[in-house]
């Protein structure tokens, strides 16, 4: 590994002064399940490394917010989110893409701002808090804002995040027509570590409203609504849905050049998927969980 | 300039240690080159294999991806602080050995922390669990069903000797009381 400056910042300021000054120069470091390997392999080569887990805005942690949010700190792993009671209650399809990150090793290290800062096209967690409505906290040198998951990612490691900006928390808003019933799939090569080669999310409501969110399709997750009613309704036919599914998943473009699954295979597994995964968040929805 | 090294103190086994580490360097490097505890392997580098997993206050992890100065106030558990300072087994390798869950040997510190860590938290793991569980560690030996089975001879024997040197692994997600119990054993 090449040498390079190591910083530990202790206030949320700081933090966001030295990535102001130092721009390109810097790496923001968190779980670091990327950030080494990458800092191993030389594609990452920053001057200085700022490790953010002792800034106390973005200390690991789940709670609620003002009017019902549900926020969670920047720093918070994986194993936590995937054990979190508020999380596997409200939020099942973000505690399920939660539990599949990885190996055990690696989801006691990754970090969700981490997982949404890579912007990787296959990051597990993406979907399922699209399909929630999550919002990134960001903050930087003019101040806080708060930008709409779906506005984040650009494409494969490009974020909409400013120069010196630096995510401080997930926030997932209280949804406004009840509670959201959500379930996340996904396929890949071999269990324990594989990245996925499709992942999916549904969420549903009782107003009608179905979300699908997927990745691993294309350089960014998408997330798509039927306000049609088809999906939502369980008693709709595959027939009546199978139409619904074609537009919603119009916008996949898997790569042909992908090592890990050719683009009709992924193109068939999202509408196994997308079906899966609306069966069970019906399930849930019905259910009241 | 780069800085050349920091100063860190964590605790390793139930000692204090006091070193100055290169920034660049791994918790991995540390231990095995620092430190001299060569238990801890190197293998694949990205976090894929398992060899190099120790537990950071209590919560198992792969050393390859985590620089020392990231552990600097941790307490670090690697396979040489699992037995007893008189040399007898923890009840979690004296299984592996029972069941002939060690072939070549290399992933085996590896496999028995990431076993550590699974019984702490499930002191009596269903199969599923102990797949899971397990899934972050490679045998190239394909030792995994006798591994499985010394998993569960320990988990049905005796409670696992996480008291151990004090560095245990947590229960569930009681990440900050890890630390307490090594506080008193550095001196």
């Amino acid at each position: 590994m090449r040498p390079f400056t190591y910083a530990r910042p202790d206030t949320l300021a700081d933090a966001v002064a030295l990535l102001a000054e130092r721009g390109a120069e810097a790496r923001v470091l968190a779980g670091g399940t990327d950030l080494i390997i990458r800092l191993r392999d030389g594609s990452a080569r920053p001057a200085v490394v700022v490790d953010v887990k002792r800034v106390p805005e973005l200390a690991p942690g789940i709670r609620v917010g003002d009017r019902g949010t549900l926020v969670i700190g920047a720093t918070t792993t994986m194993t936590e989110i995937a054990a979190h009671p508020l999380v596997r209650r409200d939020l099942a399809g973000l505690a399920e893409a939660a539990a599949v990150v990885g190996s055990v090793q690696i989801r006691n290290r990754a970090t969700l701002a981490g997982n949404l800062c890579n912007a990787s096209p296959a990051a597990d967690t993406a979907p399922s808090l699209l399909v929630h409505g999550a919002v990134v906290v960001a903050h930087g040198p003019s101040g806080e804002r708060r930008i709409a998951l779906d506005d984040f990612f650009v494409r494969s490691g490009v974020t909409t995040l400013a120069p010196g900006e630096l995510v401080v928390a997930i926030e997932i808003p209280a949804p406004e027509a009840g509670r959201i019933a959500s379930a996340h799939q996904r396929r890949t090569r071999r269990r324990g570590h594989d990245l996925a080669s499709v992942t999916l999310a549904c969420g549903l409501d009782a107003s009608g409203l179905a979300r699908i969110a997927y990745g691993s399709v294309g350089p960014r997750p998408v997330l798509r609504l039927d306000t049609t009613g088809v999906l939502a309704d369980a008693a709709s036919s595959d027939e009546a849905r199978a139409p619904v599914f074609e537009t919603i998943f119009a916008d996949a473009s898997p790569s042909a050049r992908s090592m890990r699954a050719g683009p009709e295979y992924r193109l068939a597994m999202l509408r196994v998927l997308g079906r899966r995964a609306l069966a069970t968040a019906q399930a849930r929805l019905a259910a009241g969980e | 300039m780069p800085q050349t090294t920091l100063p860190i103190q964590l605790t390793v086994n139930g000692t204090r240690r006091r070193i100055a580490v290169a920034p660049h360097h791994t918790l991995l490097e540390v231990l095995r080159e620092d430190l001299r505890l060569t238990g801890s392997k190197e293998c694949c580098l990205v976090g894929e294999c398992g060899a190099c997993t120790v537990l950071v206050d209590g919560w198992s992890v792969d050393a390859c991806l985590v620089l020392a100065v990231e552990a600097d106030g941790a307490d670090v558990l690697t396979v040489e602080g699992l037995a007893s300072p008189d040399g007898r087994l923890a009840p979690i390798q004296a299984a592996f050995l029972d069941q002939g869950g060690v072939q070549c040997g290399f992933c085996i510190p590896g496999q028995l922390m990431s076993a550590h860590a699974l019984l702490a938290e499930h002191p009596h793991p269903t199969r599923a669990e102990i797949e899971e569980g397990m899934a972050g560690n490679l045998c190239r030996c394909a030792c995994y069903e006798q591994i499985f089975a010394a998993i569960g001879q320990a988990a049905a024997g005796d409670a696992p000797d996480l008291g151990g040197l004090g560095a245990g692994a947590h229960a569930g997600g009681a990440r900050a009381g890890a630390k307490t119990s090594a506080e008193g054993l550095d001196q």
